[in-house]
């Protein structure tokens, strides 16, 4: 199974973004062979309430079973602890929050609850790093990347919160991981879509220095490609195991049951790299 | 992959003994060696642009000849001298006399200057696009990062601009953007640095184009913008 944990529906503020529909989704997803997908509203993102966009998502993943939804929190506006225990209710496998678009300190007292209350729940908490290349966004799309620093922080602020980190690059990885105790580590998973593959080869380096258990398949579609993170695996010497993981077991393995479905395993595997 | 043919460039040293974008004489020649050497071993894969520095004028001349002479069958400016300078329009000259393209590393939508370069964009290759109408422009890279819809904008009326697809951006909309901008005849594959981004650019062409026009963007205007004699069997 291929699972895609990295996608979005609706519109794109900032430019002409095509196949933000479902069945848009659907069929680039047939396209580059992915079963399932997780999915965040778009444009909720932007909104001053991002969990305004959750009823339509929810209602739309209802209509499809191949999609996953990944519900927003903006732990500043009051009655998030509802939004959350509705999340848990409806068996999302994560919960997204996007504090620099939010507007609130990455580390700050609301994300510290955030964290804390997701963990008590059991949910991943989904952060982007970034949604497109800092040099050709918008000149009023002004918000901040989220910083490596906020990520150790977080993932320090509960011992048992696990965070699903999107769009990191090599740099962001690293200066994380090795930042991190190798408990801290382990709970934090990295999606691969903005990691450079050969000839740079820094998916590779990364699966050997980091663990290929800490990798999900993402491709941050319909904003990029989803070819791009193939390609990536394509060009690597995985063995079908390793691949699988990346693909989909890793990411299984952090979701909540209710999520998952019957045949997956659940809890942490044991942690590999390549040799 | 299926690459049958790389053309390729050597900037100097890469930053070893001179900046990567400021090559020194000595570095450009030791790269452009580099280059032929490969091309001479490779001769059926390989392919080269000539680098210069267009503020060495006579350096820059000699080379190009050097290398041309050699085989290589392009040239290639990076960022050593604005593309609206003066300084450029003798390396177009020759472009022209000798019937090679010139490929241009640009920043798209360059609101100002940044270190280590002296970085044009899009408009300003337009502008000297314009100036040599009879030498094709491969404007590099248009997922090199940076605002691609401001270069698009730019070269659209310029017909003797060329987009390439490589860098590491596979921003959804972009092909189509790309196509709806140049055509398909003005579009060439390229990977730059990140050989899967550019693998993943291929693969989504293959659902966007029907097979001749995809073979336009796989290797026939390539072939129809070098020389004749550039590539073994097209």
């Amino acid at each position: 199974m291929r699972l895609d944990v990295n996608t979005f529906l609706g519109s794109y503020p900032f430019r002409r973004v095509p196949g933000t529909s479902p069945d848009a989704l659907l069929r680039a997803m047939d396209r580059v062979a992915v079963d399932k997908a997780w999915v965040t509203h778009l444009p909720g993102i932007f909104w001053r309430d991002p969990a305004a966009g959750n009823p339509w998502l929810y209602e739309t993943t209802e209509r499809h079973d191949r999609l996953l939804p990944v519900p927003a929190v903006h732990p500043g506006l009051n009655g998030w602890e509802a939004v959350l225990t509705e999340a848990r209710a409806t068996g999302v496998p994560a919960v997204r929050c996007d504090p620099m678009y939010y507007g609130l300190d990455p580390t700050g007292a609301e994300m510290q609850a955030l964290t804390q209350a997701c963990s008590a729940e059991g949910l991943p908490l989904m952060l982007a790093v970034r949604l497109e290349d800092a040099r050709q966004r918008h000149p009023n799309d002004r918000a901040g990347e989220l910083p490596p620093w906020a990520v150790r922080a977080l993932v320090r602020s509960d011992p048992r919160v696990r965070l699903i980190i999107t769009h990191a690059d090599r740099p962001f990885v690293e200066e994380v991981h090795f930042g991190s105790t190798p408990e801290e580590s382990s709970r934090i998973l990295w999606d691969i879509c903005w990691i450079w593959g050969p000839p740079e080869d820094h998916l590779e380096t990364l699966l050997r220095t980091v663990g290929v258990d800490r990798f999900l398949f993402g491709t941050g579609q319909p904003l990029r490609l989803p070819e791009a993170s193939v390609a990536k695996l394509d060009l690597l010497d995985l063995t079908p195991e390793l691949r699988q993981a990346i693909e989909s077991e890793n990411a299984l393995g952090v979701t909540p049951s209710a999520a998952r479905g019957p045949k997956s395993r659940s809890g942490s595997a044991p942690s590999r790299s390549l040799p | 992959m299926g690459i049958t043919v790389h053309v390729a460039s050597i900037l100097g040293s890469w930053g070893r003994t001179s900046p990567i974008y400021f090559p020194s004489p000595p570095d450009i020649e030791y790269g452009n060696d580099c280059l032929l050497a490969l091309q001479r071993a490779y001769p059926t894969r390989i392919r080269g642009y000539c680098v210069v520095n267009p503020n060495f004028r006579s350096h820059a001349q000699a080379e190009l000849k050097r290398c041309l002479d050699a085989g290589m069958i392009g040239i290639k400016l990076a960022a050593s001298r604005r593309a609206t300078d003066p300084l450029l329009d003798p390396i177009c000259q020759v472009a022209a006399q000798r019937g090679v393209p010139l490929l241009h590393h640009i920043w798209q939508h360059r609101r100002r200057e940044y270190g280590g370069q002296e970085a044009s964009d899009a408009a300003e290759l337009a502008e000297l696009a314009a100036r040599h109408p009879k030498v094709n422009f491969l404007l590099a890279h248009i997922g090199g990062g940076g605002d691609w819809i401001h270069s698009l904008a730019a070269l659209r009326d310029q017909p003797n601009m060329l987009v390439d697809l490589s860098g590491s951006g596979v921003d959804g909309g972009m092909i189509e953007a790309c196509l709806d901008a140049v055509g398909v005849e003005r579009l060439l594959w390229g990977c730059d640095l990140t050989i899967d981004t550019g693998w993943a650019k291929l693969r989504y062409l293959e659902h966007l184009l029907s097979g001749s026009d995809l073979e336009l963007v796989r290797w026939r205007n390539a072939a129809r913008i070098f020389p004749s004699t550039a590539f073994s069997a097209d």
